[in-house]
């Protein structure tokens, strides 16, 4: 199908989409890769009055390390992402976890950002911004806010994002290099969305586990020295804390197995990882 | 000029096919109906229009992407290339389209102008890939007719004589 008619704004610089945003806010939508956006518009189920097209922005395609974090802009790809040294180096879980992320051909276009304030639970970035303890940085005409990943994630497809603001760019912490981490996910093909998705960090005894494509939001649960022989029952409470989530892909009871199973292989390859 | 108002047709310029051209479109046209409707390029083939089948892949300025998401406004001052750019000015097919002939890569050819755009942009990107790589690639295309099998071969193929 196509998109219904909107107004296009090729912007200029960060202020301008601020200002426009601060014009338009309810009505318009930021334009970074488009992979979602014009996926949903071309469905009409979006149809903005205006579209903000940041995808152009050379102030926005930075990726730089600041002491402890790394910090990548909104119109970085998933491509680039995969990429850049200072990912390879620091946050070795994105090149686990990104080459999931749909396609060649879409990791080309779609962005790291763009994903995060989309918010799909299904996805592998927000995933991992919630077990990394990211930051989003929020930007309007109002001035700047920082939120932590537990406060920007409110639901599903939600976020903290006000209408006049545009996510400039999301903060991750760097790991710790002696933690061991590993990434799995269950997915009828490759390149599509998770069924079930969960990540690991595994720090000395403690255990960090992230569970995507069963509740609303990636859920995340910190296991300090928990006992090997307690890691089952663990899991299984967790199964059963994320909800009932039925859908075309998966009943709740074979997502509840999923997160038994692959949580446990998950938790036992990241210790494997450990230095 | 940063807005292009709605129900109105725009100039852009950009280069297609190696050629600076320029044309005119509405903001809520997509690049691949511009492509065969403005520019008569009926190579872009369209089917699902929501990024997931593949067979409208171009490449904008030398990567591959949907053409079904992106919008025709877009690519003012980009370079795009489409399945015609492949072959000579005298018809003579690349490499990598006698290769996908003789190892039958296609059928209907519907996918086909999507794969090879994907391809050659891949293969810029690393050109020594593994079959696993070659069919992570191809994960981005859906093929109705061949199963795939020609295809890995007719890439590999490419991938020894290159
Ligand atoms: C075939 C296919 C398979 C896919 N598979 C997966 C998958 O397996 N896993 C996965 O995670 N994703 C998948 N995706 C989606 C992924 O490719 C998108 O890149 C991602 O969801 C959104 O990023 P984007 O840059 O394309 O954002 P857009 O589509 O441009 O935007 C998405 C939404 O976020 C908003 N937004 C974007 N950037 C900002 C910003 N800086 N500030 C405020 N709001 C913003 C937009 O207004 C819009 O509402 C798939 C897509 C396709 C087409
Ligand atoms: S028509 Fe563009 S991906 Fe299917
Ligand atoms: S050759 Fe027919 S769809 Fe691929």
């Amino acid at each position: 199908m196509k998109p219904n008619n909107f107004n296009y704004v090729r912007a200029e610089s960060v202020d301008h989409v601020l200002s426009c945003l601060a014009e338009h806010g309810e009505n318009a939508r930021i334009l970074a890769g488009g992979q979602s956006l014009i996926a949903m518009m071309n469905f009409r189920l979006v149809e903005p009055a205006y579209l903000i097209d940041i995808s152009g922005l050379d102030e926005l395609k930075e990726i730089k390390t600041n002491g402890n974090s790394v910090e990548i802009s909104a119109a970085v790809t998933q491509a680039k992402v995969i990429a850049a040294a200072d990912v390879n180096e620091h946050l070795s879980l994105l090149v686990d976890a990104l080459p999931n992320v749909g396609h060649f051909q879409t990791r080309a276009k779609g962005t790291f950002c763009g994903s995060i304030a989309h918010s799909d639970p299904s996805s592998e970035q927000p995933l991992c911004f919630a077990i990394l303890g990211g930051e989003a940085v929020l930007k309007s005409n109002r001035g700047e806010r920082v939120l932590a990943a537990s406060e920007f994630q409110t639901g599903m497809l939600a976020t903290a994002r006000e209408d006049d603001e545009l996510l400039t760019s999301v903060r991750l912490p760097k790991q710790n290099p002696s933690a061991g981490h590993a990434f799995e996910e269950i997915t009828r093909r490759q390149g599509d969305f998770a069924i079930v998705a969960i990540a690991v960090i595994a720090d000395g005894e403690n255990i960090r586990i992230g569970v995507g494509g069963v509740a609303g939001k990636p859920e995340v649960r910190d296991w300090d020295g928990l006992a090997d022989s307690d890691i089952d029952d663990a899991l299984n409470a967790l199964a059963w804390e994320l909800g009932d989530n039925e859908d075309i892909h998966a009943s709740a009871k074979y997502r509840r197995q999923m997160v038994r199973r692959v949580g446990r292989r998950v938790i036992e390859e990241a210790r494997k990882c450990r230095s | 000029m940063p807005q292009l108002n709605q129900e109105t047709k725009h100039k852009i310029n950009f280069t297609l096919n190696g050629k600076a051209v320029s044309g005119y479109t509405e903001p809520r046209t997509l690049l691949s109906d511009f492509l065969r409707q403005e520019m008569a390029l009926m190579g872009v083939h369209v089917s699902c229009e929501h990024g997931v089948c593949g067979s409208c892949t171009v490449q904008i300025d030398g990567k591959a992407v949907r053409s079904c998401l992106t919008f025709a406004v877009q690519v003012e001052g980009r370079a795009v290339d489409t399945v015609e750019s492949l072959a000579d000015e005298n018809g003579e097919l690349s490499d990598l389209q006698i290769a996908f002939r003789k190892h039958h890569g296609l059928q209907c050819g519907y996918c086909t102008p999507g794969i090879l755009m994907s391809v050659e942009a891949f293969l810029e990107i690393n050109p020594k890939p593994n079959e696993d790589e070659i069919r992570e690639m191809l994960s981005g295309h859906i093929c109705r007719c061949t199963g795939y099998t020609g295809m890995v071969k007719a890439i590999q193929d490419v991938v020894e004589t290159r």
